[in-house]
């Protein structure tokens, strides 16, 4: 076996492709030392010059192994290791020299293909991956096979590939899963934008500039109306003037729901944010994972949420919420920073003058902001050190978090318990998939104020200046020319339905590919109709799958070598070679029955009356177009009858 | 065998002594309708052979020594004003026999060169708008020098592909060099030679070698030749049909030189250095003799079916 410069071309392409999503992440100078490196194996290849010294190939190794050292300060972890792997790969092909060099590149190759999930997951990246693959596998056919041309190498691979599917389907399906991700590590921080705990002017209106997806969400019954669907995100409590806070709740009592109606249940898939909380309608009363429910009704996991998270869970739409709440909390609902926004001070007061109920006075507030001509922006004037005031009397421009931020402080100004309430408002329907999409766009905050006998009531401020915000989305609420992320304008309808398509394919590969868990992997095999699913049994099933399909691929290889020798004229004639190999007299593939029956005279001069009888019949019957019942029978007893 | 066909085969053999393989494969040629390109260095007999054959078949014989200053006229012929009845008179060039030995082709220019070429193709030549054919049967028996000699046009692929065959004689072996030493000089025995075979026979025969018969099997073996020289890395291009054609009207013809009527592999194996060793071309070293070694590693590479 030769190593031809086709053969090293296919090597480089292999290592690329491989390596070519990895530039992203790799230091600059790494991956121009490693393009480097095999543009300089493929020149020698070009002009058959022989390899660089070893001598050499050492000292570019620990050099740069140790600029790698010193550039991370570390030579272990993920982000080392791939950066490692693709300059030792790189090397390795400088000094190739042996089959068995060229063999472990091709194992290396594979394994920087996995190495590649550790970034990405998504459907390009896998088929991407199935290209290098191919590429990987037509050049370890060339490895094995010598002088074969590009195209059957490829079909070859190709071949070899579509045989995996199958296979790779049972080890996919039965293979015993574990708890957690498919992919990646455990600390793997996904640092994505999304809703923090904290919110200031300005948070919220950069996170509408995202059309990331944060989470998806299936309605098993009929989906409630827009307008209802606010997805409960963190609860705000402390304020120092600019930012809202969580805060410590000052209670361990449990949240309580009366009065409640139907319930809606629905499906989450959650995108990885690496924060506590997940998402559920307002107001959440069951959820399928291990989480708490905070006393303000704000559900939280465990543990970060650093995978693709899925959960099943229930809500009311219509509902007393905490109709008591202990004076700790009270008095945090009305806490207010001293000193702060006097003007807003002032109007509150006057309010609290003039009506009674703390229902009129939340209603005079959405009146005030109705009223007095402010506008809804995603580009608000920037606010001094008095951020309400200043809101309130004079730019009278904002986005959500101005609205609910100075609402909740005229609340508490004029004594009704108010909180900020962040999290994600409204949606996208996919009709292909039957989920809404909710991106980051969506991110919202509105306000809950204390009613008594009417326990925590959920004010929108913002609807109040721009009811369309909350009915048809933020594209209806904001002028066309507004700096919003492509999804959230109104793209054309085509592109639009491409979009949400892809977005349903997308969603059903992080259902079953990704988020293949145990739970997934019982319920389908239950579906499949499998009983008291153990491991055991799984692997069980899984070696007979398995088995099955090899002797399945056995057998269509077999059947194939069985038709080649269908011809009954070409089976006596091989049964004839057959005896004769087995006194050494190997028929060699080219040789013709003219040529063979020479040697073998020459070798066995007392099989010559035999043997020519037989090579005549046989160039007869096969090459001279005797086609006659009785010529082929004496063939065949004559083959028979045959001995040494 | 047809006994004048083995009265040929005897009597050239006396003349061109250690070659049996050559003189059966320009036969084998002759009897395909193909033309035969001989390369070897000069004085390794490819004149004599040529002069043998057509003795021995009878055949009218014209020797066409190409040099670099040739012109096609000097093939074809030319029309020459008669000042008698006061018009122009064509005389026939060379090419006007049954049998033409274009000795050192590659010597011409490329010129004159596809003026033989396109002869021996079309079987016809056209001078001056007017159009006459060739002689039947018509043989051209080209030599070429070693292509790495001084002063040689090679003949482009192209051109190549218009001979059935191309064969080498090579220097012969110590026996049959001495029997060449110690005999008598050749020319005269060429001169006494007397024609074993009409014209008429001849072309029977080249009839009948094209009903030999031919099975899907052997049909098989050929489409998986060309398909291993189509596939293989090896060469710089496949064989193309036309070349499996030529293939296979030479084995057809051998296997008749042979005495059987149907086409067996080793005809194939027999013909194919001669019909495929010029037409196919290494991709790792382009030296023309390479083509023997190609031929039979192909052979070698490609299983009967």
């Amino acid at each position: 076996m030769k190593l031809t410069a086709p053969l090293i071309y296919g090597f480089i392409a292999s290592i690329l492709l491989v390596s070519a999503p990895h530039t992203e992440h790799l230091p600059i100078w790494v991956s121009t030392i490693c393009v480097a490196l095999l543009g300089w194996r493929g020149y020698l290849a070009y002009s058959g010059t022989p390899l660089p010294s070893r001598w050499l190939l050492l000292l570019i190794t620990i050099a740069g192994v140790a600029a790698i050292g010193i550039g991370f300060h570390s030579l272990f972890g993920r982000e080392v290791g791939v950066t490692l792997l693709i300059l030792l790969a790189s090397l390795k092909l400088l000094e190739l020299k042996a089959v068995r060099d060229a063999t472990v590149l091709i194992y290396l190759s594979c394994f920087i293909i996995i190495t590649n999930f550790f970034y990405s997951q998504s459907i390009p990246t896998a088929l991407f991956m199935l290209l290098s693959l191919v590429v990987i596998l037509a050049t370890w056919v060339n490895l094995q096979t010598g002088s074969l041309a590009l195209k059957p190498r490829l079909r070859i691979a190709g071949l070899l590939l579509l045989q995996a599917i199958p296979l790779s389907l049972i080890l996919f399906v039965l293979f015993p899963r574990i708890q957690g991700p498919l992919w990646g590590m455990p600390q793997d921080a996904y640092a994505k934008s999304g809703l923090s705990d904290t919110m200031s002017p300005g948070s919220m209106s950069k996170l509408s500039l995202s059309d990331e997806v944060a989470f998806r969400a299936t309605f098993s019954g009929t989906a409630p109306m827009r307008a209802q669907m606010y997805w409960r995100g963190p609860v705000l409590w402390d304020f120092d003037g600019t930012t809202w806070k969580r805060g410590q709740n000052a209670t361990l009592q449990k949240p309580m729901l009366s009065d409640v109606g139907t319930p809606v249940d629905y499906t989450v898939t959650l995108e990885p944010h690496n924060k506590l909380w997940l998402f559920a309608l307002d107001m959440p009363s069951n959820i399928s994972v291990a989480a708490d429910m905070a006393p303000d009704f704000q559900l939280l996991s465990r543990t970060p949420v650093n995978a693709r998270l899925r959960y099943n869970a229930r809500s009311q739409l219509s509902y007393r919420a905490n109709l008591s709440e202990p004076p700790q909390q009270m008095k945090r609902a009305l806490d207010l920073p001293r000193g702060y926004n006097p003007k807003a001070l002032q109007l509150a007061a006057e309010w609290r003058a003039k009506n009674v109920s703390d229902e009129a006075i939340a209603n005079t507030a959405l009146r005030y902001f109705n009223q007095n001509n402010f506008s809804y922006t995603l580009e608000p004037p920037l606010l001094g050190t008095h951020s309400v005031d200043d809101f309130l009397f004079t730019t009278k421009q904002g986005f959500c978090e101005h609205y609910a931020s100075s609402f909740v402080f005229l609340m508490r100004a004029a004594g009704v318990p108010a909180r900020v309430v962040t999290g994600y408002q409204g949606g996208e329907y996919n009709e292909l998939g039957g989920y809404y999409i909710l991106r980051q766009a969506d991110a919202h905050a509105w306000t809950e104020v204390w009613l008594k006998d009417r326990g925590w009531v959920r004010v929108d401020p913002t609807a109040a200046i721009s009811p369309a915000r909350i009915q048809s989305g933020l594209s209806a609420a904001l002028p066309d020319n507004a700096a919003l992320p492509f999804m959230a304008r109104n793209p054309p309808q085509w592109m639009r339905e491409l979009r949400l398509n892809w977005d349903a394919l997308a969603n059903q590969w992080n259902q079953w590919v990704l988020g293949y868990n145990p739970e997934r992997q019982f319920a389908l095999l239950t579906r499949l109709g499998m009983e008291e699913i153990t491991w055991q049994k799984m692997v069980m099933n899984m070696a007979a799958g398995m088995s099955l399909l090899v002797g399945i691929f056995t057998l269509i290889l077999l059947r194939r070598l069985v038709v080649r020798q269908s011809d009954p004229v070409q089976a006596a004639w091989l049964k004839v070679c057959k005896k004769l190999s087995k006194a050494g007299l190997v028929r060699a593939p080219h040789e013709g029955p003219e040529d063979f029956t020479v040697r073998v005279i020459v070798a066995r001069p007392q099989l010559a009356e035999p043997m020519k009888d037989i090579a005549t019949r046989y160039t007869n019957l096969r090459y001279a177009g005797a086609d006659d019942e009785s010529a082929l029978r004496a063939f065949k007893d004559a083959a028979k009858s045959f001995k040494l | 065998m047809n006994p004048s066909l083995q009265n040929v085969i005897t009597q050239t053999e006396q003349v061109i002594l250690g070659k049996p393989r050559q003189i059966r494969l320009a036969l084998t040629c002759l009897l395909a309708r193909g033309h035969l390109l001989i390369e070897d260095l000069p004085g390794v007999g490819k004149t004599t052979l040529a002069h043998v054959l057509a003795k021995t078949l009878g055949l009218q014989f014209q020797r066409i020594q190409f040099t670099s200053d040739m012109l096609p006229a000097d093939i074809l012929g030319v029309s020459v004003y008669q000042r008698e009845s006061g018009d122009f008179k064509f005389h026939a060039g060379p090419i006007f026999a049954q049998m033409i030995l274009a000795d050192e082709v590659n010597r011409a220019t490329p010129k004159t060169q596809s003026a033989l070429l396109e002869a021996m193709e079309e079987q016809q030549v056209t001078s001056e708008g007017e159009t006459r054919p060739l002689p039947a049967p018509f043989f051209v028996i080209a030599t070429q020098n070693p292509t790495n000699q001084i002063g040689t046009f090679p003949l482009p692929e192209s051109q190549l592909d218009r001979f059935l065959m191309r064969i080498e004689l090579g220097y012969p072996d110590a026996q049959a060099e001495r029997g060449l030493l110690s005999g008598v000089d050749r020319r005269d025995i060429v001169a006494q030679l007397t024609p074993q075979m009409t014209t008429a026979e001849l072309m029977a025969l080249q009839q009948q070698a094209r009903q030999v018969f031919v099975s899907p099997a052997l049909l098989d073996y050929v489409q998986a030749i060309l398909r291993h020289t189509r596939e293989s890395a090896r060469y710089v291009h496949g064989l193309s049909p036309r070349a499996g054609l030529s293939l296979l009207a030479a084995a057809r013809a051998w296997a008749l030189l042979d005495g059987r009527n149907a086409v067996i592999p080793e005809d194939i194996q027999a013909v194919l250095p001669g019909v495929a060793s010029h037409r196919l071309q290494s991709v790792q070293d382009t030296q023309a003799s390479d083509g023997d070694k190609l031929a039979r590693e192909l052979i070698e590479a490609v299983a009967i079916p």
